[in-house]
């Protein structure tokens, strides 16, 4: 009897491990079609129904990041012959070369790998499926069959940082920070050159977090900087923690990925905003016609229409609104003036002489801080 | 740092600390009774869900508190069926539930990604939120805030003053003795494990109803693991526990601030702070339990030992 408890015991466990790991490997995409052969070479334009396939780091639902290129799928998914399918919430690292195989195997003739942690397995599985597209978005890698995207989100930022300039009246900005790479460090960039041009005695301290969403302590992290005198807050991250610190607070706040005034109705600013659409579109044409290539790095602005910013909150004067918008006019024709010189590091020392325009791989690589960002650059 | 920064630092704390040490009273009165329960996390993390979910629909944050606390409780439930009715070992069970309570919620909760709830909101106290320092500190908070003031005193209550905290200690202690007395050493640390897992429940809903106000998968972001190893910091009692979780939730809002000041410590030293602080207080602590004066501090003889049926 004792031996059979145990057993059983034993059954139930080993059921409820089996479950729960069922459960957390679970994707909600339709990538069924895993044992059909890779499609026939695509040479020359395309006919037939082509196949695009995406993969999100984080759920769809978060109107955040991938919600973003979520609005871009589903426009591609309306242009004609195309069918679109997506798998969401997908861990970088191992697990996301198990989903983007599956994809290549499913005879997906492009897919696009939306997170900077997909790049090692993009290459990997792009060199094993030589006939399948791959776009990676904010990698710096490429093959044959891999081409890499990116938008100029810094152009909304300086926007949004003009904005924050003009609002904060302790000329103190709280930023919450993600990771510390070149990517997120731009972005604190250009938001504080943003607001220094209309306020030069303003300061953007920074906290960071290591999370791409974690609202609670992303929260925390915003209270923390609304506790020093901070009385705007932007932020990089998915979650709209920060957004309501402020709120509550009776604060400003500045959102990112997509319109956040939803969540924090009285302290929302204005947000840096994504708008994949015309990028996917153009791809998908472009594979469409055969004129496709990799090797590639495509890295497209406010001119092409990708990053935008939100509407304004009714908070923010009309005056301020024009200069901004005009600022946004130059972007919008392709004048981009965020990363000319004389720009200055925290030290003070110059590192980008007067008159001079970074080149992209400078800002692909950057790692230091403008002066006026308070904390540390790790 | 100027007054303000200090008071703000100190009620900080407090929001940080309230989920944990609702967790740790819970796994407190669970491990008294004997059953280890590694799956905290996974209460947690089913419980904030839980809360949300309930608030959401009935647009009550009493409502889903209970929820939370259930949640909590059914799941523990589940870790007292496999380990006191199946004898299954107490650790994998513990670790499985975990796992399963993260990967349940996430996969009911991914529909509602980053919808908002209603939940606790901060109130005054009438004239304790007067005090100088204290009344900033503790209580211009919410309710839940003000209900884990009272958890402590009530878990010691229940443990140390009523015969039923008695005979769950005993089960904990030494069972046989306890059946001896005529106890039923198997149903008390059912109810230890039920228990538990409410208090744990009433910590993942924290999270959702009163600090966040969001949903989102996977909040509780490894805050049920502390609870566990805070556990054996408070010797397994409630007190210390109060102890254990402000330090940590203070030193989890310290280095936030710290970099806000605008220091320039390199950040990945400050977020590990707090798991350094808690690996440290680990190891003094057991030290302690093992010098001579360290005879309270010992965990229940029979903690993580299944009752085995005679015959």
């Amino acid at each position: 009897m004792k031996q059979l408890s145990r057993t059983f015991g034993a059954l139930t466990l080993t059921l409820a491990l089996g479950l729960a790991l069922a459960l957390t490997g679970c994707e909600k995409a339709a990538d069924k079609a895993a044992d059909k052969p890779a499609a026939p070479a695509a040479q020359g334009p395309r006919t037939g129904e082509l196949k695009v396939g995406f993969v999100y780091t984080s759920p769809v639902g978060d109107a955040g990041y991938s919600w973003a290129h979520d609005q871009g799928r589903i426009a591609v998914s309306k242009m004609e012959g195309v069918k679109t399918s997506f798998v969401e919430a997908v861990k970088e690292g191992a697990d996301s070369e198990r989903v983007i195989e599956n994809m290549a195997r499913g005879g997906y003739d492009l897919v696009f790998t939306t997170s900077f942690g997909f790049m090692d397995p993009t290459m990997k599985v792009a060199k094993d499926f030589p006939k399948v597209k791959f776009m990676h978005c904010s990698g710096f890698k490429a093959g044959e069959n891999v081409s890499n995207y990116f938008g100029r989100i810094y152009q909304a930022r300086y926007l949004t940082g003009m904005v924050a300039g003009s609002m904060t009246k302790s000329n103190i900005i709280g930023y919450v920070a993600a990771f510390p790479i070149p990517e997120v460090i731009r972005g604190i960039n250009a938001f504080t050159l943003g607001v220094r041009s209309l306020n030069p005695k303003a300061q953007v301290r920074v906290v960071w977090t290591k999370t791409w969403f974690d609202p609670a302590l992303e929260k925390d992290a915003a209270i923390s900087l609304l506790d020093v005198g901070a009385d705007v807050i932007a932020q990089h991250q998915d979650s709209a923690g920060p957004q309501e610190a402020a709120q509550q607070r009776g604060k400003y706040s500045i959102g990112y990925n997509s319109n956040m005034a939803s969540f924090a109705p009285k302290a929302h600013l204005t947000s840096a905003v994504w708008n994949w659409a015309p990028l996917y579109e153009a791809i998908v044409k472009e594979v469409r016609e055969g004129t496709w290539t990799g090797n590639r790095a495509i890295w497209w602005g406010m001119d092409k229409g990708i990053v935008d910013i939100a509407p304004f909150g009714p908070m923010v004067p009309k005056a301020l609104q024009d200069k901004v918008l005009a600022q946004k006019a130059l972007f919008v024709k392709g004048e981009d003036k965020v990363f000319v010189g004389p720009i200055k590091d925290q030290g003070g020392q110059v590192k980008i002489a007067a008159g001079v325009k970074a080149e992209d791989k400078d800002l692909l690589g950057m790692t230091w801080f403008v002066e006026g960002v308070v904390g540390s650059v790790q | 740092m100027s007054p303000e920064l200090v008071v703000a630092l100190l009620a900080a704390t407090v929001q940080a600390g309230t989920p944990i040490l609702f967790a740790t009273l819970g796994e407190i009165i669970s491990e008294r009774a004997g059953v280890l329960n590694l799956g905290v996390e996974g209460c947690m993390a089913l419980a904030s869900f839980a809360g949300f979910l309930v608030c959401h629909q009935t647009g009550s944050a009493w409502l889903g508190l209970a929820a939370g606390g259930c949640a909590g409780a059914l799941l523990a439930g589940l870790h007292g069926l496999v380990c006191q009715v199946f004898l299954g070992n107490q650790v994998v069970s513990g670790l499985a539930l975990t796992i399963f309570g993260v990967g349940l919620c996430n996969f009911l909760g991914t529909p509602y990604v980053g919808q908002a709830t209603v939940g606790f909101q901060q109130f005054a106290v009438p004239a304790l939120s007067e005090l100088p320092l204290l009344g900033a500190v503790f209580f211009r908070q919410d309710a839940l805030v003000y209900l884990s003031y009272l958890t402590p005193v009530a878990v010691w209550f229940l443990l140390w003053r009523t015969s039923l905290g008695l005979g769950l200690r005993a089960a904990g202690e030494m069972p046989a003795a306890a059946a001896a007395a005529g106890l039923n050493p198997l149903r008390l640390r059912f109810l230890g494990v039920l228990l538990g897992g409410f208090l744990c429940g009433l910590g993942g809903a924290y999270l959702s109803l009163a600090h966040t106000h969001l949903w989102t998968t996977s909040l509780s972001g490894g805050r049920g693991w502390v609870a566990v190893a805070l556990v054996i910091f408070a010797f397994w009692r409630p007190g210390r526990a109060v102890a254990g979780a402000y330090l940590f939730g203070g030193i989890m809002a310290f280095q936030l601030r710290l970099q806000a000041s605008g220091t320039n410590v390199p950040s990945s030293l400050l977020l590990m702070l707090p798991y350094v602080l808690t690996v440290l207080v680990l190891v003094l602590s057991a030290a302690r339990a093992r010098s001579a004066h360290g005879r309270g501090s010992a965990a229940p003889a029979a903690l993580g030992v299944n009752i085995e049926p005679e015959g």
